[in-house]
């Protein structure tokens, strides 16, 4: 098995879920396809889905919910 | 009884104005700033600054505590809101009070009313003013329904809480209205903490103008004239003038008092903007936004007023410098919303760092703007980075000098929409002064 990381591809703040209310998009163990969202990258006032752009089972999610990331920052790794 | 000092809520160029105004009429500014912020020129230029917090917005700009206890720790006797960020929140403007401060702006119950849609829409039926025809709000899908039978197709569903273009769906049939009902309930519930949504019917490509006025704490209340903002994206207005073009005298008259009636109806205090839709020889209001507008400066250059330095004598209790008699204008105004965002890639919002700058100069040209060389565009707040307003005795002149002050305008390191305006400035409907809310959009999608 292999290991696969999900970064942002824009700089902004990093939300686990959709609403401050809402489940969070995925938590450790959960397992995604290609293209589903992961979190949301807010970036001046708009907000970006982060897709993950592999299938795999989620490892570790590598931000906290509402911290600050840079453009290109590992997010969430996959195992593949 | 005049203010000492004055807590600036805000960042960028909005923040600057404020503290230019303030130590113009000999107040102390107080800034305040996040950790991005920590260098920007608006902490430069005032004459104290707190930090408020983390970069994030919500962690210093938007917590309404930290801008209290701040201002509380400066010593100053108000605080100034900006726009965006906590200006039309009313229980900001109610903590300020509660903490034996002046609010820069109308007393919280009217930022409350004017900031509830469906109550501003009552308001303005009893000042007399039109409203676009619509409903009270709707709980259910049949409810829905039988409101949008009397309004007609098309309709907008509007969220009660909503505001600056947000929280807003179009249905053109009852199949559309069935379907786009709960989904705007839904959002309405998650975006303003409120369900409650109504109907509007839906213009055909009216005009977007509003009117400034200013109103004291001892009954006086002056209009300074309309604004043009149709040209508009996602709602969100790219470029504004001044006087707007075509529109006849009589019109005009009947705008500026319906915004002083609407005024006067809620016991305004402050400075405001009363926006409305103009179609043929209709009109009708939207919303009141009861704060300083981003585009305040095209009415400054037609009008001669300053009105950041109005608002902050008004909050120190001192009454208009201006009868409405006095309030004349002059010339033409026009201008263009420089934000950090790449009209080639569909307005991504792009953060960055200016490399180099060059700002237009000369007659007739005035740039607000906090952008420094070397500052960098933090991802955290608003795309706008500048304004450039120009101003010119005839329209055909304004829009000659706008041109000319594009080509001289240069920002290195990141994409900005100056580009855009310098072609913008082309288009027929631009030249002639006969655009509509459509016109941006429709131009920008491949059309003409």
């Amino acid at each position: 098995m292999g290991s696969h990381t999900i970064t942002s591809r824009t700089p902004g703040v990093f939300y686990h879920r959709p609403s401050p209310d809402a489940e969070p998009y995925v938590t450790q163990g959960a397992s995604v396809s290609e293209g589903d969202t992961v979190g949301l990258v807010e970036v001046m006032k708009t907000f970006h889905e982060v897709k993950a752009d592999a299938a795999g089972t989620v490892s570790k999610i590598l931000v906290e919910n509402e911290d600050e990331v840079t453009i290109g920052q590992d997010l969430v790794e996959l195992e593949t | 009884m005049t203010l000492n000092g004055v807590l600036v809520a805000n960042r960028g160029e909005i923040a600057l104005r404020v503290v230019r105004a303030c130590r113009e009429l000999g107040i102390r500014a107080v800034a305040v700033y996040s950790d991005a912020d920590a260098s920007a020129a608006h902490v430069r230029m005032a004459d104290d600054a707190v930090h408020l917090g983390r970069s994030a917005a919500s962690k210093s700009y938007l917590d309404e505590d930290k801008v209290v206890e701040a201002a509380r720790s400066a010593g100053v006797d108000a605080i100034h809101p900006g726009y965006g960020f906590l200006s039309e929140r009313p229980s900001f403007a109610k903590a300020v009070e509660s903490a034996g401060l002046t609010f820069v702006g109308p007393p919280s119950s009217v930022i409350a009313t004017m900031g509830d849609k469906a109550a501003a829409r009552a308001l303005a039926r009893r000042a007399g003013v039109p409203v676009v025809p619509g409903s009270d709000e709707v709980g259910s899908v049949d409810e829905a329904l039988a409101a949008a039978e009397e309004v007609g197709y098309p309709v907008l569903i509007k969220a009660s809480a909503g505001g600056g273009g947000r929280g807003i769906r179009p249905a053109g049939s009852a199949d559309e209205l069935r379907t786009v009902v709960a989904e705007a309930q839904r959002e309405a519930a998650s975006a303003f903490g409120s369900s409650a949504v109504y109907l509007e019917r839906a213009l055909q490509g009216p005009r977007h103008v509003e009117v400034q006025v200013l109103a004291d704490t001892h009954g006086s209340v002056v209009h300074c004239f309309e604004r043009e903002c149709s040209l508009q994206r996602r709602r969100q207005k790219i470029l504004e003038e001044a006087p707007a073009p075509g529109l006849d005298d009589r019109l005009r008259e009947s705008l500026c008092s319906a915004a002083v009636d609407l005024a006067r109806e809620v016991s305004y205090v402050g400075a405001g903007t009363v926006e409305f839709l103009v179609e043929g020889e209709e009109f009708y209001f939207i919303e009141m936004n009861t704060r300083i507008q981003v585009e305040h400066p095209i009415t400054e250059w037609i009008t001669g007023l300053d009105l950041v330095a109005e608002q902050l004598r008004i909050a120190g209790g001192a009454p208009l410098s201006v009868a409405q008699d006095d309030v004349t204008r002059r010339g033409a105004s026009i201008e263009f919303r420089v934000n950090a965002e790449d009209p080639d890639q569909d307005f991504l919002p792009s953060p960055g760092t200016v490399e180099a700058l060059e700002l237009p100069g000369g007659p007739g040209v005035r740039v607000d703007t906090a952008l420094m060389a070397g500052d960098v565009v933090p991802p955290f707040y608003d795309s706008l980075v500048a304004k450039l307003a120009v101003w010119a005795p005839t329209r055909d002149q304004a829009l000659a000098r706008g041109r000319r002050a594009l080509a001289e305008y240069r920002v290195d390191g990141l994409p900005t929409t100056i580009g855009l305006h310098r072609r913008l400035l082309d288009h027929p409907a631009v030249v002639d002064g006969t655009y509509d809310i459509t016109t941006l959009e429709t131009w920008l999608a491949g059309g003409t």
